[in-house]
């Protein structure tokens, strides 16, 4: 490979491409924040950035929106190179993290904002009317000549949206736009941004560091680690064809054992463990002997019977969640794991308690080989 | 001890002194501007409406107080904003502290030692001397109305530039790059976004200083050389020099009748404009 950065500049057949990071670093002082990103996102798609804090990725939406320039390679929006355009001749808008209300303005007068702002001007009674039209696309009909401070996180948020979604913006960006809410508002905020983004067919680009909420509303998932991609895919792809131990732990989560390749064959290759366990698995990428790697196992991929074959674990915690049960449990040599049952293996065999020996077995398939970094 | 007598308590040192020293103070005042002049300069109590019937006599105090301080606020704001937004939005945050000591550095000396400062810069050796030495003869500017401006500019700066300074600091910074990402150029981001909410700060600094350059005396004083004077000078002299305490009373009531109807008015326009909001509290 050229650059150690993940090339995720081709899309499927078919796919128009809305935007595109060709080569892109960003540099903040001595830090750098963004690192060779490529990518290209599709027409109407719904793609998320995904990664901890200082990862990059709301460095990389902040490019597309104009608030900073690239310090090498190229920011394109519909096939043109933006690098330098300002925000406010791009037709791009975001939904701020705190939403970036402005206080002084009633609903109304925030909704209308971006109309208003439009040379040669819109008569009055247009922007009115597309601003109660907003309003009701995220059900506030009514609420004009509310005031900011009068309204509620949740409705607060779906003000943001109206003035982000309202000048029909080719990209609609969303810098973590449900970390201020709770958690039931930000379920049903969920829902609801996903049937706004199929209704308006926008593209929409957004920030989290939150999985759960990448996994439900995004197409695809960018994953990011010290400014570099380090995976993009659909969420089933990310979850079960992580490209290293990294992506498998950011997407969802999963039982990680270090060990070395000491053989390869055909899809298969045998890794033997730190306790000096021979393990199968199935490798993700090319792997060679003699490579250092993570077994990853999801937990619901584990079995647990009290007879038969497999590692033998000790129960140490069970946490009942209807429809699965979550122990974890203590391998001698090999740590500790979690397990998810579902409630019908529970049912078979009887609930699992705490202190009791157990056996865990896998089946080779579901454990993956990864690169260990 | 009750809450209601703790209550008390805690406003009894600034109640008394508020009592003694506004309201009796301004009580008498009042009594004494119906008064008449006593031979020996006091007052002989009396109920006579002559004094006020003799303000016009005072008419260039008022006219000279009425007009340079809403000019000198208005210039202090003109000069001040500038200041106030690049130290609040621009000024790298490393000197943003060493920046705002220095705006009120000029606070450690006395005001009587910064306006004889003033005094020789504006005085023939001065200003003056150094345009006469680039081809610019016979300029005047001590002892002019514009000396005075300067003088109040130069004093009451730090006044408006602070309170500017905070409702811009306090401005949240992406409200700016909403305003851009909507489609807004800078200039329109700053008369639709940042400058409605300063006006908190510009209120109360528009406040401040124009109220205490109504009642000013020492700048015109010195800079003014008794050409240019304001109604505080008008009081100077009439209490210390005329000791006519009657007629100094009536001109201070008046004064205060002006201040308090102009305030009024001030904020009636302010609430009109919109500027009445809960977030920010204006005064």
């Amino acid at each position: 490979m050229k650059h150690e950065g993940y090339d995720a500049s081709t899309l499927a057949a078919g796919q128009k491409t809305i935007a595109e990071f060709r080569n892109v670093s960003k540099r903040f002082g001595s830090v750098l924040a963004a690192n060779d990103l490529n990518l290209r996102i599709a027409k109407g798609e719904f793609l998320s950035f995904l990664g901890p804090s200082g990862c990059g990725k709301t460095t990389a939406l902040r490019m597309l929106a104009g608030f900073e320039a690239p310090s090498e390679g190229d920011v394109l929006l519909d096939g043109e190179v933006v690098n330098n355009l300002d925000a406010h001749r791009r037709p791009v808008n975001m939904v701020f993290q705190h939403y970036a209300l402005f206080p002084h303005m009633t609903v109304a007068q925030n909704i209308g904002y971006g109309l208003k702002q439009q040379r040669p001007r819109l008569p009055k009674n247009l922007i009115a009317e597309k601003v109660s039209k907003a309003l009701d696309v995220v059900r506030l009909g009514g609420f004009e000549t509310r005031r900011i401070w009068e309204m509620s996180g949740g409705q607060q948020q779906r003000v943001a949206l109206a003035r982000a979604i309202i000048n029909e913006p080719k990209l609609l960006l969303l810098d973590e736009p449900l970390a201020a809410l709770d958690r039931k508002l930000r379920k049903e905020m969920q829902i609801e941004l996903q049937n706004l983004q199929r209704q308006l067919g926008i593209t929409f680009v957004l920030v989290t560091h939150d999985q759960e909420e990448a996994l439900s509303m995004s197409d695809r998932i960018c994953v990011m680690k010290d400014g570099r991609i380090v995976q993009v895919g659909s969420p089933q792809e990310l979850y079960d064809r992580p490209r290293n131990r990294y992506v498998a732990g950011f997407v969802g989560t999963s039982n990680f054992f270090d060990g070395k390749v000491t053989k390869v064959t055909g899809t298969r290759a045998s890794v033997r463990l730190e306790n000096g366990d021979e393990v199968e698995g199935s490798p993700v990428s090319q792997v060679s002997v003699g490579q250092s790697v993570s077994i990853s196992v999801r937990p619901e991929q584990i079995k647990l019977h009290r007879s038969g074959d497999g590692a033998t674990a000790r129960v140490l915690n069970r946490i009942f969640l209807g429809e699965h049960t979550e122990y974890l449990v203590k391998h001698d040599t090999l740590g500790e794991f979690l397990v998810l049952s579902p409630r019908q293996s529970e049912l078979n065999d009887g609930p699992f308690n705490t202190g009791d020996v157990l056996f865990a077995s896998w089946e080779a398939s579901a454990a993956l080989v990864l690169d260990s970094k | 001890m009750s809450i209601r007598t703790r209550n008390w308590l805690l406003l009894a040192p600034a109640g008394t002194l508020f009592l003694a020293l506004l309201i009796v103070p301004l009580t008498v005042v009042l009594v004494f501007s119906f008064g008449e002049r006593a031979p020996a300069g006091g007052v002989v109590p009396a109920f006579t409406l002559e004094q006020y019937a003799n303000l016009p006599a005072r008419w260039t105090a008022f006219k000279n107080t009425l007009t340079l301080a809403p000019i000198g606020t208005l210039a202090a704001l003109l000069i001040a904003y500038p200041l106030a937004y690049f130290l609040a939005v621009r000024a790298d945050p490393k000197w943003k502290t060493i920046l705002l000591v220095l705006v009120i550095v000029p606070f450690w000396t006395s005001i009587l030692i910064r306006s004889y400062a003033w005094i020789f810069l504006l005085g023939g050796r001065g200003l003056p001397a150094l345009l006469e030495w680039i081809g610019i003869d016979g300029v005047r500017l001590i002892n002019t109305p514009f000396a005075v401006l300067v003088g109040i500019i130069y004093g009451y700066l730090p006044l408006m530039v602070f309170p500017i300074y905070v409702s811009l600091d306090r401005l949240d910074k992406r409200l700016l790059e909403a305003s851009s990402d909507l489609g807004a150029p800078p200039w329109r981001t700053f008369l639709q976004v940042t400058l409605p909410l300063s006006v908190p700060g510009i209120a109360t600094g528009c406040m401040l200083v124009f109220i205490l350059l109504m009642g000013e005396f020492l700048i015109p004083a010195m800079l003014g050389g008794g050409k240019v004077f304001f109604v505080g000078n008008a009081l100077v002299d009439l209490f210390l020099q005329s000791r006519n305490w009657a007629y100094g009373s009536a001109v201070a009531v008046a004064l205060v009748v002006i201040m308090l109807i102009t305030v009024t008015i001030y904020m009636r326009l302010l609430n009109r404009l919109g500027a009445r909001r809960d977030d920010v509290a204006i005064m």
